[in-house]
């Protein structure tokens, strides 16, 4: 195909060249429209976003839930003496479809019981990342079918929200451990949960603390410093990720508060509201799942991760000589380090340098 | 060709089944034929954009299956954000639109195009000689406020040109495969990177007819009908400034029947979303669009309108009253522009690429109904293939093996030849000299003898001249004297003197051997 070409298009601002006549009183072509139409299409199609809680039993993962999609999404269940904590860990995931203003998510939320709660916590995340890949293995044998489905059901994980205990001193070595190994497979936000058990300045020394604690590691967290496109993106990221983690509050029961009904949580010494930005961070946490950066998870998720899983996964399973798509890697159990992660970069530039 | 491609449509149960469905929005899964259907034309044509909200759908089957319960949210969560923040990152990523424009040279397709888009795209004229039809891609990239579009437009050049038009549609359906097969390998690949591809697989094909007034030419049946399968037709009316308004509603009848008859498949515009039902379900009866190209401006009343002036008037070309351009420009771009990329996608793209697989020998259900991944039976190909290279090899070494064998027992049977003889010469050499040798020998000793002879010659001689009896018998003696004869003899073996008796008459040649007896 021949080069592109600027041509002077008469419904941009720009000056048109002289052998075009100005050509904007004959209206615009229309090509705007195809917005409205993507956006049709969306709302036709509906969203899906699937979500994970990660944390130890007791951290308000459930009502953090409850309280995200203002729904009932999770009965928030107080555990029982009676029923035994389970040995292993088991993976809860329940779907719902919610609408509003004539849009459908179907949200999927997968829960972690048990997570971190035996004496022995060796290898804990194995079950975690093991349904990850799963997930990720379900889409790619969708994907190979040879008649396959016009909308291949999205089950993957687009976003792993992890509870930190709110010790106020740094991160466990289990969190460390854990956030290392998923940080390569699932965007990861972590939160530090019920902190209405720190003051305003434990919370701030505990978050420098925790970011230290994760540049030191090399764990990186959504949103990833490589994947900014361009400097606003940078500008709107750098913000977020002076901020994280975040000082969530979970409540899901409403009171009332100088004549307005807001949802916190009440205690003796007053209560706390879960929406008002003085008290905790939790609008800050619902803005970047869902209004702001949901189809970002989702797109970091399929192009990034999903493409990493399925080079590894192509590659480990025949011998193949060593072609053009050869990735060198660690044997599996090691997964690759955050390098990895800049695939995407790394395949634009690729594309690039061969179209050259 | 059409029908079984129906045929399997409905069949694959992994596909939207509904494919009989009208559009209409009716989200049961099993609607069938029994809707009525709405536009006339439509009526004996099976709607091609027939997969109805295949996701609600699909949402509602699984939420029976999954007891997906939906959930009443009490309180403002605030994703209606979502398609605005899905409109962003396209608006970022940039759209793409490839437009395949299929008519015979001069018909007015890059004037067409100049129009549809407000832009003068280079183009100069090109030529009626070509020997075979070639498409010319060329791209460019406009911008409408914040929307940037990469619009690839592709000519076929000399379409219809040449006086056996036989392999005229071939180059087209080829390149439109190429596209294919250029998606398809990048899908293929291991490490790819499909969001940043260049997507230059073909979203509509704008079939311009000539206005004759009368019926499709066998040229155009054909074309369309071999690439109706592969990709979204808009069959155009092309210069419909030179057909009158009831020539042009009758043509139009007589077109479309032609083509149900014929079952050429051409796009119908959707019309399962309420927004664009009404409108696409209205336009579907106008088609063919009988359209006008112009990039001339003509002041009309007291404006400067897109015309084509002529003595007798001015065509105007946004003008509906005169041609159906505003029609193609809405439909086309306006309203259906995302339909179009995902039907080439969803439909036509996901045929190729079965089709493609199963000539390839992949299938999704092995031997005993056991549904085969890719992977394995890419492996189990992989290892036929080495198993198949490892046999040619084998095979190949042993031919070559074999012939190194058979050189070489030429060359040493040549060489044992040339042995033979050089030893058959040698010794025949050897015998020549050996007889040579004799005849030396033999010579010699003649030589002795004579010598010896001429001696007691002379002393006969010397002893008869002292006798002096007979001097007249004497010279005749000696003139016969053997004596003399045999200098003359020893040098010529062949003479056969009898005269003493002594030398035979039938000296042979090879003679001296036979020789022998002296006095």
């Amino acid at each position: 195909m021949s080069p592109l070409r600027r041509s002077p298009s008469p419904c941009s601002s720009r000056p048109s060249s002289p052998r075009t006549p100005p050509l904007e009183r004959f209206g615009p072509v229309g090509i705007e429209a195809v917005l409205d139409q993507l956006k049709i299409k969306a709302m036709k199609t509906g969203f899906e976003f699937n979500i994970m809680v990660v944390g130890q039993s007791g951290l308000g993962k459930s009502t953090m839930v409850n309280t995200l999609f203002k729904s009932k999404v999770w009965k928030s269940a107080v555990p029982s003496l009676e029923v035994p904590t389970p040995q292993t860990l088991e993976l809860h995931s329940v779907s719902h479809v919610i609408e509003e203003k004539g849009l459908k998510l179907k949200l999927t939320v997968t829960d972690t019981p048990g997570f971190g709660d035996q004496i022995n916590n060796d290898k804990c995340w194995d079950p975690v990342l093991g349904y990850i890949n799963q997930q990720y293995e379900r889409y790619l044998q969708e994907e190979l079918l040879i008649t396959r489905q016009r909308h291949i059901p999205d089950t993957r994980v687009h976003c792993c929200v992890y509870f930190v205990p709110p010790t106020g001193h740094c991160l466990r070595p289990l969190d460390i451990e854990f956030l290392q190994r998923l940080c390569r497979t699932v965007n990861v936000v972590p939160v530090i949960a019920r902190a209405d058990s720190l003051t305003i300045e434990e919370r701030e020394a505990f978050r420098s603390r925790i970011q230290q604690n994760l540049k030191a590691h090399c764990i990186d967290v959504y949103p990833q410093k490589c994947f900014d496109e361009d400097i606003n993106d940078s500008i709107l990221n750098g913000k977020i990720r002076e901020q994280i983690p975040f000082a969530v509050v979970g409540a899901d029961q409403e009171h009332l508060v100088n004549g307005r009904c807001i949802l916190g949580r009440k205690t003796k010494w007053g209560i706390i509201e879960v929406e008002n930005i003085a008290h905790c961070e939790f609008l800050l946490l619902r803005d970047l799942l869902i209004r702001s950066h949901l189809q970002d998870l989702k797109d970091i998720t399929h192009n990034v991760h999903y493409e990493n899983y399925r080079v590894i996964r192509l590659n480990e399973s025949h011998q193949l000589p060593r072609g053009p798509g050869w990735v060198n890697l660690a044997p599996p159990g090691q997964l690759t380090s955050p390098g990895c992660l800049k695939v995407r970069r790394q395949a634009q530039k690729d594309s690039k340098d061969d179209e050259r | 060709m059409a029908a079984s491609d129906e045929a399997r449509h409905l069949a694959s149960p992994s596909h939207c089944s509904s494919y009989g469905g009208t559009g209409l929005g009716d989200p049961r899964p099993s609607c069938s034929h029994g809707t009525p259907l709405k536009s006339p034309h439509s009526f004996h044509i099976m709607p091609k954009t027939a997969c109805i909200s295949p996701q609600l759908s699909d949402c509602d089957t699984q939420s029976k299956k999954e007891n997906i319960r939906s959930l009443t949210i009490c309180g403002h969560v605030g994703f209606e954000s979502l398609p605005d923040q899905l409109v962003d990152r396209s608006i970022q990523q940039g759209f793409c639109f490839n437009i395949l424009c299929v008519g015979e040279t001069g018909i007015g397709k890059s004037t067409l195009i100049n129009t549809l888009f407000n832009t003068c795209f280079e183009e100069h004229e090109s030529s009626h000689f070509c020997p075979n039809v070639r498409l010319k891609a060329q791209t460019y990239e406009l911008r409408e406020s914040n929307v940037r579009l990469k619009l690839t437009v592709v000519n076929t050049v000399g379409f219809g040109d040449q006086i056996n038009k036989e392999e005229s549609y071939q180059p087209i359906i080829d390149y439109i495969d190429a596209q294919f097969e250029a998606y398809l390998q990048e899908e293929l690949k291991i490490k790819r990177s499909l969001f940043s591809y260049h997507d230059s697989r073909i979203h509509v094909c704008l079939y311009f007819i000539a206005p004759t007034g009368h019926s499709l030419r066998t040229l155009d049946l054909l074309t369309m009908k071999s690439l109706d399968s592969k990709v979204n037709i808009i069959p155009l009316i092309a210069k419909a400034d030179t057909i009158s308004k009831t020539e042009l509603q009758k043509f139009k009848v007589k077109l479309m029947s032609e083509l149900v008859c014929n079952g050429v498949q051409i796009y119908q515009f959707p019309t399962d979303d309420e927004t664009t039902a009404k409108i696409n379900a209205s336009m579907n009866g106008h088609m063919p669009f009988a359209v006008v190209g112009s990039m001339d401006e003509v002041k009309v009343g007291n404006k400067m309108v897109r015309a084509r002036q002529y003595p007798w008037g001015i065509v105007q070309v946004e003008n509906e009253n005169h041609c159906d351009f505003v029609k193609l420009r809405e439909m086309l771009i306006c309203t259906n522009m995302e339909d179009l990329r995902e039907q080439t996608h969803a439909r036509h793209y996901e045929l190729y690429r079965r089709c493609k697989l199963e000539e390839m020998g992949f299938n999704d259900m092995g031997p005993e109904n056991r549904p085969l991944s890719l992977q394995e039976t890419y492996e189990a190909k992989r290892h036929e293939f080495y198993g198949e290279r490892q046999r040619k090899e084998e095979e190949m070494k042993q031919t070559f093996v074999q012939r190194v064998k058979e050189k070489e027992a030429i060359l040493k049977e040549a060489e044992r030849e040339l042995q033979a003889k050089f030893e058959h010469l040698k010794r025949t050499h050897q015998e020549e000299r050996m007889k040579l040798e004799e005849k030396r020998r033999l010579l010699e000793e003649e030589a002795i003898a004579f010598s010896k002879k001429k001696a007691t010659s002379e002393m006969f001689q010397s002893q008869s001249f002292m006798t002096s009896s007979t001097t007249m018998r004497k010279e005749k003696d000696r003139k016969k004297d053997p004596g003399y004869r045999l200098e003359l003899l020893c040098f010529d073996v062949r003479a056969c003197e009898t005269n003493d008796g002594r030398y035979d008459a039938d000296e042979s040649r090879e003679g001296f051997s036979t020789r022998g007896q002296h006095e």
